[in-house]
């Protein structure tokens, strides 16, 4: 009898560590790169400092943050802390720190330039803090372009020069494609925005479908129509399916790809010393030479149970050498102002190709035009995203004309904020 | 040793046993006041409310959800609409041309559901009924080939989108094999014709084995006697076939023709992760739809995906009548002999 009280007990227990106690803070964190791995010895550190607080890392793929964590908020549930680039669109869901914080002026001060983008419109609510900022930008394989003789096209470069000579280089050296953009209506949004496009109408809904938008659109449909454009990303898929194109880039399938910073870590692993590869910064449209930044935030979820626990990991994560270090072994741009200001990036890497990449990244972080500036902020940005991918790619795929296309996206942005109203 | 085990066994059996006297009285008396339908209805009440909790609740709740809009989870927080989103589903201008629908991708979805249902199980039924006559035949290394056209069975359905991705992409395994014959490759995944034939293909290739199984039982169990007695007619193999084989197993082949049915409509696991229904929506399904609307959209709208899927589910308890209809006519005809 003794034995069989024992062994319910033990079984008790057993039951009880795998279920949230008092003192858990469970992150759910995606990856990139090797992000994954340097915050999990992060917060190693913050246990060892800290023994009353259990952090708990749950690693998952990108995919799951997008599909299933709004339906656990939803519910009630979720993580107590999330790495998310959905930001804005969830922004009801996140936990004010402010009365957690022992120094909320720190986080002001530091993260507080892109503390709306993670907040309703109006609050004042310090919600986390972006763990990286990104800009969308292009890649080029300077290999590639030095075995086919063409000069990587310089400064103010458009949009058609950059093409056009990488359809040079495809035609010399046999490659895929000219180029490849990533499957996603935030990726396209920055060339957008350089040939004039404004998604925010006067009272901050959708705007209709501009001629800055069709500008680029059509450019996009004759580059695929031409062969220019690698089609196994946008035609390959329906709806808003994400699809990136860093791995033809990588094999050398196409010499020019405009993903953008984040890429650099994984370009770096990838390629080695293949080949050799520069960042390009956005290539020019009539209006600007404009990427769109963004980025991933680490941000509180306010149906945790314990609020002082999460602010205490939260405060240490935002720590400023906490977060050079992070971004040092991470290859990510940093997003608190105390360590832009320090400059003195000790990068953690040996490829000569990543330094210049991020420097680039850095220098074109100053011609992000006003309006791309505004849409990591608004909340209708998704929406808008969303019925630019899948429109477009019909209409790449020849099962709409472009007229269609725009009549079609302006209907589903209307319904989606309908919906969502 | 046979002591030990009579012990453990009286041991475990006992509070069985206990447990069981303790119920007698009052289940005697339950059966004493509702007769023998009332204990029918006591012994199914466990199975029936796992199958309310988990089927039929579900399913109330998911006619609830295609009644109301907004992305809130919860029922309270969401805004009644009636039949409006079967409305928006439904509003066409021309049915024939999904254009000039409200929502146009589902009728694309569709019609490319329609158009595969008719082609893969058609396609599927000959090639599945051949692999059975071929597996049925005193071949060599017979046990052999009907584990490699069931293997694919065992597979998980990404794993098998995966391969086949492998195979027909760009770079892939096949247009590797085409360029080293001198051959110009084809983009098996950019095409649409060649996307669809693609779907239709591996769909046909990982569930051959389980529908070929069945057939293979059906004709097992067509006896011997009478292929002896045609051949000592003379009668033709083809003749055979058609008089014999085909009619004995149409019973295995009407269950299979059904089952497949009931499949194809539900595509999407293998198609998905073969094509992500493109190109353009060349290979977007039903359930596809239904899955980028409710859940993979970034701002999704269960309320809407709950209506489609329930318009799915109507197409498929039609098809499941009819499968009713057909078992209940065998039936009949069986008794009939």
């Amino acid at each position: 009898m003794k034995r069989i009280t024992t062994g319910l007990a033990a079984l008790g227990l057993g039951l009880m560590t795998t279920t949230a106690m008092a003192g858990d803070v469970r992150i759910m964190w995606y990856s990139d790169g090797v992000e994954g791995e340097v915050i999990q010895d992060l917060l190693n550190r913050f246990t060892a400092e800290n023994p009353g607080i259990n952090v708990i890392l749950d690693n998952v793929a990108y995919k799951v943050v997008q599909e299933q964590l709004q339906i656990q908020l939803e519910a009630g549930e979720g993580p107590d802390i999330a790495r998310v680039t959905n930001i804005k669109a969830l922004a009801s869901h996140w936990l004010d720190l402010t009365p957690y914080l022992s120094d909320p002026a720190y986080w002001q001060t530091n993260f507080g330039q892109h503390a709306d983008w993670m907040r309703e419109d109006g609050s004042q609510a310090i919600t986390g803090f972006m763990t990286q900022l990104t800009l969308t930008g292009g890649f080029a394989n300077a290999t590639l372009f030095e075995q086919a003789g063409v000069a990587l096209p310089g400064e103010g470069a458009t949009w058609d020069d950059w093409v056009n000579a990488s359809a040079e280089v495809a035609a010399s050296q046999g490659t895929a494609a000219a180029f490849a953009i990533d499957r996603s209506g935030h990726r396209i949004s920055g060339p957008n925005v350089s040939y004039g496009a404004n998604y925010i109408g006067a009272d901050g809904k959708p705007a209709p479908v501009d001629a800055g938008t069709k500008a680029f659109a059509e450019k996009l449909v004759t580059w695929v129509a031409d062969g220019k454009m690698l089609k196994d990303t946008w035609v390959a898929a329906s709806g808003s399916t994400y699809r990136a194109a860093a791995d033809d880039f990588i094999n050398a399938a196409i010499p020019f790809y405009y993903s953008g910073s984040w890429q650099i870590a994984n370009l770096s692993t990838k390629i080695g010393d293949a080949f050799d590869w520069v960042a390009t910064g956005s290539p020019c449209g009539t209006n600007g030479c404009s990427g769109l930044a963004g980025g991933a935030a680490l941000v509180a979820v306010k149906y945790t149970k314990n609020p002082e626990e999460v602010a205490k990991v939260m405060e240490y994560l935002a720590r400023e050498d906490v977060v050079k270090e992070f971004s040092e072994r991470t290859l990510f741009l940093p997003a608190h102002a105390g360590v832009v200001a320090g400059g003195n990036m000790n990068w953690v890497t040996e490829d000569k190709n990543v330094v210049a990449a991020l420097n680039k990244f850095i220098e074109a972080a100053g011609q992000i035009e006003p309006v791309a500036a505004q849409l990591p902020a608004w909340k209708w940005g998704s929406a808008y995203y969303g019925a630019l991918t899948n429109r477009l790619s019909q209409v790449m795929a020849g099962e709409m004309s472009l007229d269609e296309a725009y009549s079609k996206i302006d209907a589903d942005i209307a319904e989606q904020v309908a919906a969502a109203n | 040793m046979a002591n030990l085990k009579h012990t453990l066994g009286a041991v475990i059996t006992a509070p069985l046993g206990w447990v069981a006297g303790l119920l007698d009285p009052p289940l005697r008396l339950w059966q004493r006041w509702t007769g023998q339908g009332g204990m029918a209805a006591f012994f199914l009440i466990p199975n029936m409310a796992i199958f309310g909790l988990f089927v039929l609740l579900p399913l109330v709740i998911n006619i609830a959800y295609s009644t109301t809009t907004g992305g809130a989870l919860f029922l309270s927080e969401r805004t009644y609409v009636g039949a409006a989103q079967y409305a928006r589903l439904l509003d066409c201008t021309d049915y024939t041309d999904p254009g000039t629908c409200a929502e146009d991708q589902f009728w694309t979805a569709l019609t490319n559901t329609a158009l595969f249902v008719v082609l893969q199980v058609s396609m599927l039924i000959v090639v599945a009924t051949i692999t059975a006559l071929i597996l049925n035949r005193e071949i060599r290394a017979r046990a052999f080939w009907r584990a490699v056209f069931f293997f694919p069975v065992l597979l998980s359905p990404v794993v098998v989108g995966l391969i086949w991705r492998w195979i027909l992409q760009r770079d892939g395994l096949l247009n590797a094999f085409l360029l080293s014959g001198g051959f110009e490759p084809i983009n098996w995944l950019i095409e649409r014709n060649w996307a669809f034939a693609a779907a239709i293909g591996v769909t046909i290739w990982a569930h051959l084995g389980f529908y070929a199984l069945i057939l293979l039982a059906g004709l097992q169990a067509i006896p011997r006697d009478l292929y002896e007695a045609a051949e000592m007619d003379g009668t033709r193999p083809a003749r055979a076939f058609w008089r014999i084989t085909l009619p004995l197993l149409m019973p295995n082949l009407l269950v299979v023709i059904v089952l497949a049915l009931i499949r194809a409509v539900q595509v999407f696991d293998e198609a998905f992760v073969l094509t992500g229904g493109g190109p353009g929506t060349a290979t977007l399904f039903l359930t596809q739809y239904i899955y980028e609307v409710g859940f993979a959209s970034l701002l999704k709208n269960p309320g809407l995906a709950s209506a489609a899927s329930i318009l799915m589910g109507g197409v498929l308890v039609i098809l499941t009548l009819i499968q009713l209809a057909i078992g209940k006519r065998n039936e009949k005809r069986g008794k009939l002999k």
